[in-house]
């Protein structure tokens, strides 16, 4: 389903990402695992359009993508909720969720945010509350909601269980398996390394803007490179 | 300090209340491009300028009354407004910010020149009957046009008020403003945005134009001195705040009014900028301006 090929990227004379390749079939949960600075959110950010490669492909669905805009990008179906959440602060729970659906799945807004609110009583008890002055949880939820609002075919999540409890971290990881078991292809990229690779088919380990680990779930677990490239040891 | 009698302070109070919707219709714009782009826009002046003159050539070339001409102007300014951020202040600006900020003050500086070299420095005025009309509200005389242009500016306010809050386009507004980087990734084109808002802001001031032209004469320089009680009124009401806008035109107007009837008429706009100082000094934040 996404399929990126030697992707090359920076920011003006820093290169963060120096030739990464990846694949994530239909109906996967794929983790991308690294350390602050690996360049994890630098690949989000060329996937969903907002930085231009420097070279390197990626393909979603067949065709390629590499250079669309933004929303030429999420009108395909590959729909990011980024690090950091970045929800609308100064608007309602409700018009969030709602402009989840501003370029796509725009027909079938009112059922889906039915279906939304029923993953997540917590945003139906706050529809009318800006959304800035939710708890990080909350505000969590709210930014996976509005990504479910566009019908994605591929989800990328950056960093769910930042900034949450523990509890909450659970909680995030049984909703993603939740939505996986609903058949949603999942790109998780996370630092939570032994949570991810749980629920994880297979996973990839950046470091310094390569991947120096690949593989099925377990396999990566067991592998004592993973050690290394994420203590640097 | 000279007393009056109720009547004439109640006048007072009025005529500034009517002046200060025009006002707060200016700084509209004002505030709106300010709140989504953040960028101060020195352009103002000089596009309101050009909507004085628009509406001044569609009253000497075609007869059309300056409350009509509002129809023709709005999409007009509109569709100016939405080009020259596209085309003009975007490109020029490569996404920084204090290139924007010089971008719109060279951009003044074109329109004013331009303006001077086509209608001269003379002040220009339209000549309609109902310019000095009066209407008898119990023991007061308001002016007909400051009537009009304070439901006018109110009729605009509500429609501003309803497009962003009931619209797509509008949430999509208010959802860049304060974060850019989620708004592109729920498909919202932002750059389409900021032109819309410019454009916006831009019919704002055809509106305004339209309504002063009856009461006011046009010369290049004229939109500047609005712009810069404009610009009292966005940081007493808040800074990107559309209610603040309205509210403080309001206040800014009446405080217009009574220190020209305490201080005398030349003094009058002394008022204005005691009460910019004081909330400078004060409330930096305005009415409705929102925590940093």
């Amino acid at each position: 389903m996404l399929e990126v090929r030697d992707l090359v990227a920076g920011y003006g004379l820093t290169r963060v990402l120096e030739g990464v390749s990846l694949d994530v079939t239909a109906g996967e949960i794929v983790a991308v695992l690294g350390s602050n600075g690996a360049g994890k959110t630098t690949l989000n950010m060329v996937l969903s359009g907002l930085v231009k490669p420097r070279d390197g492909e990626v393909r979603f669905a067949g065709e390629r993508i590499t250079g669309l805009s933004p929303a030429q990008v999420m009108a395909r179906g590959l729909i990011q909720v980024p690090e950091g959440r970045k929800i609308f602060p100064n608007l309602n729970v409700r018009e969030n969720l709602e402009l989840g659906s501003y370029r796509r799945a725009k027909a079938s807004r009112a059922q889906n945010l039915e279906k939304v609110f029923e993953t997540f009583p917590r945003l139906r008890e706050r529809v009318a509350q800006a959304a800035g002055t939710l708890s990080g949880g909350e505000q969590q939820m709210l930014a996976i909601g509005r990504g479910m609002m566009a019908e994605p075919r591929l989800l990328i999540l950056d960093e769910p269980s930042l900034g949450l409890s523990p509890l909450l971290v659970e909680e995030m990881f049984t909703l993603i398996r939740r939505l996986h078991g609903e058949g949603l292809a999942i790109m998780l990229v996370e630092q939570n390394v032994a949570q991810s690779l749980d629920i994880a088919d297979r996973a990839y380990v950046l470091e310094h803007g390569v991947f120096a680990l690949a593989g099925p779930a377990a396999e990566v677990r067991e592998n004592p490179e993973l050690k290394r490239a994420y203590l640097g040891l | 300090m000279r007393s009056f009698p109720a009547e004439i302070v109640m006048e007072a109070v009025a005529n500034g209340l009517l002046t200060g919707a025009v006002y707060g219709l200016v700084a509209l714009g004002l505030t709106l491009v300010y709140g989504v782009l953040h960028i101060i826009n020195f352009a103002h002046g000089a596009l309101l300028t050009l909507a004085m003159y628009a509406a001044w050539v569609c009253w000497a070339a075609f007869g059309l009354d300056p409350y009509v001409a509002i129809l023709p102007l709005v999409p007009l300014f509109f569709v100016l407004g939405y080009a020259v951020q596209r085309l003009v202040i975007g490109p020029a600006s490569g996404g920084n910010d204090q290139n924007i900020l010089l971008v719109t003050l060279g951009l003044s500086i074109v329109l004013e020149n331009a303006m001077l070299a086509i209608f001269r420095s003379d002040t220009l005025s339209v000549q309609v009957d109902y310019a000095m009309e009066v209407i008898e509200a119990g023991p007061m005389l308001l002016s007909f046009p400051r009537v009009v242009g304070f439901g006018v500016a109110f009729v605009v306010a509500a429609v501003l008020f309803v497009l962003l809050r009931m619209t797509d386009t509008g949430r999509a507004i208010r959802a860049v403003a304060k974060e850019r980087t989620g708004a592109a990734l729920v498909g919202i084109d932002v750059g389409h945005v900021y032109a819309v808002t410019f454009g916006i802001g831009t019919a704002c001031l055809a509106v305004a134009a339209c309504l002063l032209l009856p009461s006011f004469y046009v010369n290049p320089r004229v939109g500047n001195a609005f712009v810069l009680v404009a610009f009292t009124i966005v940081v007493l009401g808040g800074m990107g705040s559309v209610p603040g806008a309205l509210l403080g035109g309001l206040v800014i107007g009446v405080v217009e009014s009574l220190s020209g009837l305490y201080l005398g008429d030349s003094l009058g706009q002394l008022g204005i900028f005691v009460i910019f100082i004081l909330v400078l000094l004060f409330k930096p934040t305005g009415l409705f301006g929102a925590r940093a």
